[in-house]
């Protein structure tokens, strides 16, 4: 068999996947570009042309430029958090104790729970009324009246940030665990000889080992937490006062419920396009630390 | 490892138990409040745990009386199952010879990476014209359309998931196969599919949970019993005027319970899964 017949055959099996692509992803993605060109509505009239007009217009509002900021406030926290607490806990169940194999089975719990039945189940946690935080708190003695968690645009954010965390920091445990379960066990004992204390073994031994699969769980995060709509759709619906408001929702409202597709599709692009340079400049920089790294 | 000093074990140990304590805590919670009297759950000091459990909650959600919170919850799960079910098929009609194409013919590798590439994109961004393109084809509302569009997310996954597996098939088997005067379709059915089952099983598991997890569409492209899913109907049932909470975290638990267990059984495939750079969305 030569090359040329494989490589049409191989054009032929792939044929199914792209056909179904180009239909429900490059398709509509060639029509979002078109649409954010226009003054179209959702429903009714397809709308004129319309030049530039909605990205300078989104660009230049202060509802975006607001809720560019509190998307990136929950993407770097949320991601940073979860990075951190993934690796530590990494570390502790990478040591040798009574229950550690039904521990890290646990840990596939919170990442296997449906993120809206996540939210749903924090919300309630968050009740200002019947809440189970507020109740622990009480009962502690740290706070002496029930909260609006949720209510309050000062605790709003970090109430959803904690309730992301918990559910998506075992994916970065996981990650890390299965990485540091390939660090070779004579590397460490020879450092361990040569007299390498716990940070300099953690930062000369480990962490070469686990950086490379690290990066990918960072970059994967933290392009899921700039798309992210779910979680905070459900908890607090962007409110209150939109302090909890991302892109996602943002475009969500501009599109759907004020039915401005024209504008929610240059909305849409323009966050698109974020994300693609933020996961472009993570490649650039995964590449560096996989070359420097060893 | 050396030998440990003892302060180090019992610290061990505390960080072990406060990390059981952070993850099962809530999720014990969630199942607490589905087997807690209303009158509990308002109570002021709360109720921690039931006087008397009350699994009633579960009776009616599964109950299919008409015009019931049951016949709702049930409808939903129905229609959770078809969509997932539908869409994993449709996902792996498409991802199996993709991949499989992709593994052995590595110069057409690039429109793999251009699938895989649409990961980044919001789904936003395709939602408006998705929105149109179904209500034109009257596919609104509809089980079989929201099916179609979860491929979006579905088949670039499940088509890495199996050419990731394939890779780790020798391609020696089938030229063998090739050799005693078997065709192509027939190495692939019986040589080169037999031994990605284990590949096919984890990318179908994978692709159900995607499915099942699914919000942001099914939010936007079904209004009714007719095609709700579940993940919309406890969002509904969370930002409604619902009064008891426990039939909430009752629905929570029911709709958690398929994905928990997968992962708790599947644990080892998962994470091999995961950790080759896979994630669930």
């Amino acid at each position: 068999m030569s090359g040329p017949f494989m490589t049409t055959r191989a054009w032929l099996l792939m044929l199914p996947l792209l056909g179904v692509m180009i239909a429900v992803i490059g398709w509509p993605l060639v029509d979002t570009i078109g649409l954010s060109f226009t003054n179209a509505k959702l429903v009714g009239t397809s709308g004129t042309f319309v030049g530039f007009d909605n990205y300078a217009k989104m660009l230049s509002s202060t509802n975006f430029q607001r809720t560019l900021y509190t998307t990136a406030w929950f993407a770097i926290v949320s991601v940073a958090v979860e990075m951190v607490i993934g690796v530590l806990t990494a570390l502790l169940l990478n040591q040798e104790f009574h229950g550690r194999f039904v521990l890290r089975a646990l840990m596939i719990l919170p990442w296997a729970l449906p993120t809206v039945v996540n939210a749903t189940l924090w919300r309630l946690i968050y009740n200002p009324e019947y809440g189970a935080l507020n109740a622990a708190l009480t009962q502690i003695g740290i706070i002496d009246s029930y909260r609006s968690w949720l209510g309050e645009p000062g605790t709003a954010m970090t109430a959803l940030i904690i309730a992301d965390t918990w559910k998506n920091f075992p994916l970065v445990t996981l990650i890390a665990l299965a990485a540091l379960q390939a660090v070779p066990r004579d590397i460490r004992a020879a450092a361990l000889v040569d007299g390498a204390g716990p940070l300099a073994r953690f930062r000369y031994v480990t962490l070469p080992f686990i950086v490379g699969p690290l990066m990918v769980a960072l970059v994967l995060r933290t392009i899921e937490a700039f798309k992210v709509f779910d979680i905070i759709w459900v908890m607090t619906r962007g409110g209150p006062a939109n302090s909890t408001r991302t892109l996602s929702i943002l475009v969500y409202q501009e599109a759907f419920s004020f039915q401005r597709a024209g504008s929610g599709a240059s909305l849409a692009l323009i966050v698109t396009l974020l994300v693609t340079v933020l996961a472009a400049s993570y490649a650039v920089l995964v590449r560096k630390t996989a070359g420097s790294a060893r | 490892m050396g030998p440990r000093s003892l302060a180090f074990t019992i610290f061990v140990h505390a960080c072990a138990l406060l990390l059981a304590v952070v993850i099962l805590a809530p999720v014990a919670w969630l199942f607490v409040m589905s087997i807690s009297p209303a009158a509990d759950l308002s109570a002021k000091p709360l109720h921690w745990w039931p006087q008397e459990a009350d699994f009633s909650r579960y009776k009616l959600l599964l109950s299919t009386v008409e015009n019931s919170a049951g016949a709702a919850f049930t409808a939903a799960l129905r229609n959770s199952i078809e969509v997932a079910g539908m869409a994993t098929l449709a996902a792996l009609a498409v991802a199996i010879p993709a991949g499989w194409a992709v593994s052995r013919t590595p110069s057409v590798g690039w429109s793999l990476s251009m699938v895989i590439a649409t990961y980044m994109l919001p789904p936003v961004a395709l939602a408006v014209p998705l929105y149109m393109g179904l209500a034109r084809l009257g596919m609104l509302n509809n089980v079989f359309g929201l099916a179609l569009v979860y491929l979006t997310i579905l088949a670039p996954f499940t088509t890495w998931l199996m050419k990731s597996g394939f890779d780790t098939i020798p391609r020696e088997i089938e030229a063998a196969a090739m050799m005693d005067g078997a065709n192509l379709f027939q190495t692939l059915r019986r040589i080169t599919l037999p031994l990605a089952m284990p590949v096919v099983a984890t990318s179908a598991l994978f692709a159900f949970l995607l499915a099942w997890d699914e919000f942001f569409y099914a939010l936007l492209f079904t209004s009714d019993q007719r095609a709700k899913t579940l993940t919309v109907t406890i969002a509904d049932l969370a930002g409604g005027r619902i009064a008891d909470y426990g039939l909430i975290a009752t629905a929570g638990v029911l709709a958690a319970l398929p994905p928990v267990f997968i992962g708790l059984v599947m644990q080892r495939a998962l994470i091999s899964g995961l950790t080759s750079g896979g994630v669930k969305g």
